[in-house]
């Protein structure tokens, strides 16, 4: 029982990382079509620059804060400098996007270095506690699961009950009708992508401080972000919430019971969602 | 394409051809491949470094020949270093190749060594007991002692010293990881130690929870065994569910890599156990004068040289001897250069190194235990030296081999 109870437990953590790892993701996907392939990139990045903040500041949430601002800021430039000329061509911001990663993943490896990095948890998250049955338990992974509900009623307020997340929507749904009622959707194409950004940046210092940072993070989590909202369903938040608590206990799970072929369950599932759903299990057509 | 623009690129890829011929002569072209992706990216940078120095000491020449040295990088998967060597020795042309750095890789790369009788490989790092044990490569050199060898002392140690009797294995699972665990529990078994749990996880976890979960409470000590940004996680998260059931560590859990990842679980690291081909803090000459070099030489990078770093560095210079002794001599099929490399001795910080049948080191191992610095760096302090292991661990060859490869099942002491 108790390493049953614990395999759940460690995967609904892990799937409230996923979670906001690919919030921003399916965000970006949903408003604009854009497969975002330099995610990852953009996770490593946060976690990069949140380490760095944190350790010459010596505070966790000004780490936070820096890895919010920065991965804004590289967003911001991505969608402003590469992607928005090319609207609508799929295939080509796909491409650039990929090219980019590369880029950035070796810029961060000649910055960094190969090493493993890992930021201080504040003193009050740090350590264990006895839960009844499970044992003891960190109390960094019980926050994650705070973490990730205080960014899905974020962004549910956000996209429910504001002019913003209405405008989000309709592009969802048709964005040529919603330019030709005036508003200026290259602009807030810009802002999604900015916000996007900055969520995946604060999961790269929540996902740093819970595990740690290392060159390869970057593929890893654009791996799981695409495979949480593949089999959740591009551009909705609800199916990207659901996917990742999918994946996350398929994969504790398949740790704890069938190690040697834990990598090939979260495929498996994929390819099960994909042939009886094939646009995810919340998705709709395109 | 029109013809005329396929006549082109044909004559230019022909001539091109022909240039890397001629060059052939004047130049030693020395490939180098290790692991600048993925989990072991660190262990590649080391690994480079310890090539750069290496041909820098030796002033890019050897035997009047410049050395001219190309760089690949893998990831840590053996299908793509086998096709990073591949292109090394039949695009680049390379007539020696130092390299790779995980067990796996090694094992592609001396299978396919086999294949190329009459280029030389000489591994850098790759630890896995098979590859130079079963069905060696005749090309294939490796001057650092496998996995086992890494481990002798430390079975005998823990169970003598820290009395411990029971242990659970957390490992890698992947024949580097099968190889330490050998290496480990030959010793600990034959004592009369017992091992009533082996958890193998997948190489690049990052969320070892569940295998925490899997560890049995009574037992008198964890044995663990997983190298570069795997060891931090696991030894966080161990840290973080609050267990304090000591570790014993496999070489590459406490190597100089991980000691030198900041993060909060450096507090707990000091005491554990390990074995190494390397150690810190030693007395003699030697071994200061390296650590000074490295320091001098490559200010951003460790604390003191990692394991990798020792490993590239005997193997290139051990190519750079046995070149000078032939002359930078390749012919026939570097059949000269071969038989010269085979008997290469080499005095290193680290004790004598030589080759036995099989072209695989006999050299000497530390059993070494975590310790704290005055500046507050943590390194492996030695504890005990075990000279000169060979690799069926001072057992009768035979016997030694006729019990097969370790893998998940083998050895097996509940």
């Amino acid at each position: 029982m108790k390493p049953f109870l614990l395999s759940m437990l460690n995967g609904i953590t892990l799937a409230a990382l996923y979670f906001i790892v690919a919030s921003g993701f399916t965000i970006i996907f949903g408003m604009m079509r854009v497969v975002n392939m330099a995610h990852g990139s953009l996770y490593l990045l946060g976690a990069y620059i949140g380490y760095s903040v944190a350790d010459s500041s010596g505070s966790w949430l000004m780490g936070l804060a820096g890895a919010a601002i920065g991965t804004a800021v590289a967003g911001l430039l991505l969608h402003r400098v590469f992607l928005s000329r090319y609207q609508g061509q799929d295939l080509r911001q796909a491409l650039i996007t990929i090219g980019l990663s590369i880029i950035i993943a070796d810029l961060l490896l000649a910055g960094y270095g190969g090493l493993t990095y890992q930021l201080d948890i504040p003193d009050a998250l740090y350590g264990g506690v006895r839960l009844p049955v499970a044992g003891g338990y960190p109390i960094f992974r019980l926050a994650l699961i705070g973490f990730a509900i205080l960014v899905y009623l974020a962004l549910w307020l956000l996209m429910h009950r504001t002019r913003f997340g209405m405008i989000i929507r309709a592009a969802v749904d048709d964005r040529h009708m919603l330019a030709a009622t005036g508003i200026n959707v290259p602009l807030f194409s810009t802002a999604v992508f900015a916000l996007a950004a900055s969520l995946v940046g604060i999961a790269g210092v929540i996902g740093g401080s819970a595990l740690s940072i290392a060159p390869g993070d970057d593929v890893h989590y654009l791996l799981s972000s695409l495979v949480v909202v593949i089999v959740g369903g591009m551009g909705n938040i609800k199916g990207a919430a659901i996917g990742a608590l999918l994946i996350g206990l398929a994969e504790q799970l398949g740790l704890a019971y069938f190690p040697t072929y834990s990598a090939i369950i979260s495929f498996a599932i994929m390819v099960a969602v994909l042939a009886y759903r094939p646009y995810g299990l919340f998705g709709r057509p395109a | 394409m029109s013809t005329r623009t396929f006549v082109k690129l044909a004559v230019s890829l022909a001539l091109s051809g022909a240039m890397a011929q001629a060059g052939a002569q004047e130049t030693i072209r020395i490939g180098g491949l290790a692991t600048l992706d993925g989990p072991f990216a660190v262990l590649g940078q080391e690994a480079f470094r310890a090539m750069e120095l290496a041909f820098e000491e030796a002033g890019n020449e050897v035997a009047g020949k410049k050395i001219e040295w190309v760089k690949e990088s893998s990831d840590g998967r053996p299908d793509v270093a086998l096709t990073k060597a591949r292109k090394l020795i039949e695009q680049d042309k390379v007539d020696i190749l130092i390299g790779p750095v995980s067990g796996g890789e090694g094992l592609a790369v001396k299978e396919y060594a086999k294949s190329v009788p009459g280029r030389t490989f000489v591994n850098g790092f790759s630890a896995a007991q098979e590859t130079t044990l079963v069905s060696p490569a005749s090309n294939f050199f490796r001057f650092s002692p496998d996995g086992a060898q890494w481990q002798a002392g430390l079975g005998n140690y823990v169970y003598d010293d820290k009395g411990y009797r029971k242990v659970a294995v957390v490992s890698g699972d992947y024949s580097f990881g099968y190889t330490q665990v050998l290496g480990f529990m030959t010793e600990f078994c034959a004592k009369g130690g017992t091992v009533p749990e082996k958890i193998w996880v997948p190489n690049g976890t990052k969320d070892f929870s569940s295998a925490i979960a899997r560890i049995p409470e009574d037992v008198d000590a964890v044995y663990v065994m997983l190298g570069g940004a795997d060891a931090v996680n696991f030894l966080s998260q161990y840290y973080q569910t609050g267990s304090d059931t000591p570790l014993v560590a496999g070489s590459n859990t406490v190597e100089q890599t991980v000691l030198s990842t900041k993060g909060p679980f450096q507090r707990r690291l000091e005491g554990i156990p390990s074995a190494h081909m390397v150690a810190a803090g030693l007395e003699d000459d030697a071994y200061k004068s390296y650590v000074e070099t490295y320091r001098k030489r490559f200010p951003d990078g460790l604390n003191a040289p990692s394991a990798p770093y020792y490993g590239y560095y005997v193997a290139t210079k051990a190519v750079l001897t046995a070149l000078e002794e032939v002359d930078g001599d390749l012919s026939g099929d570097q059949a000269k250069f071969q038989e010269a490399l085979a008997k290469v001795k080499l005095d290193t910080a680290f004790g004598p190194v030589e080759l036995d049948e099989n072209r695989q080191a006999i050299a000497n191992i530390y059993v070494t235990e975590v310790a704290r610095d005055d500046e507050g760096v943590l390194y492996n302090r030695m504890v005990k030296k075990v000279s000169a292991v060979n690799q069926v661990l001072g057992q009768d060859r035979a016997e030694f081999t006729a019990r097969g490869v370790p893998s998940r099942d083998f050895p097996d002491c509940p």
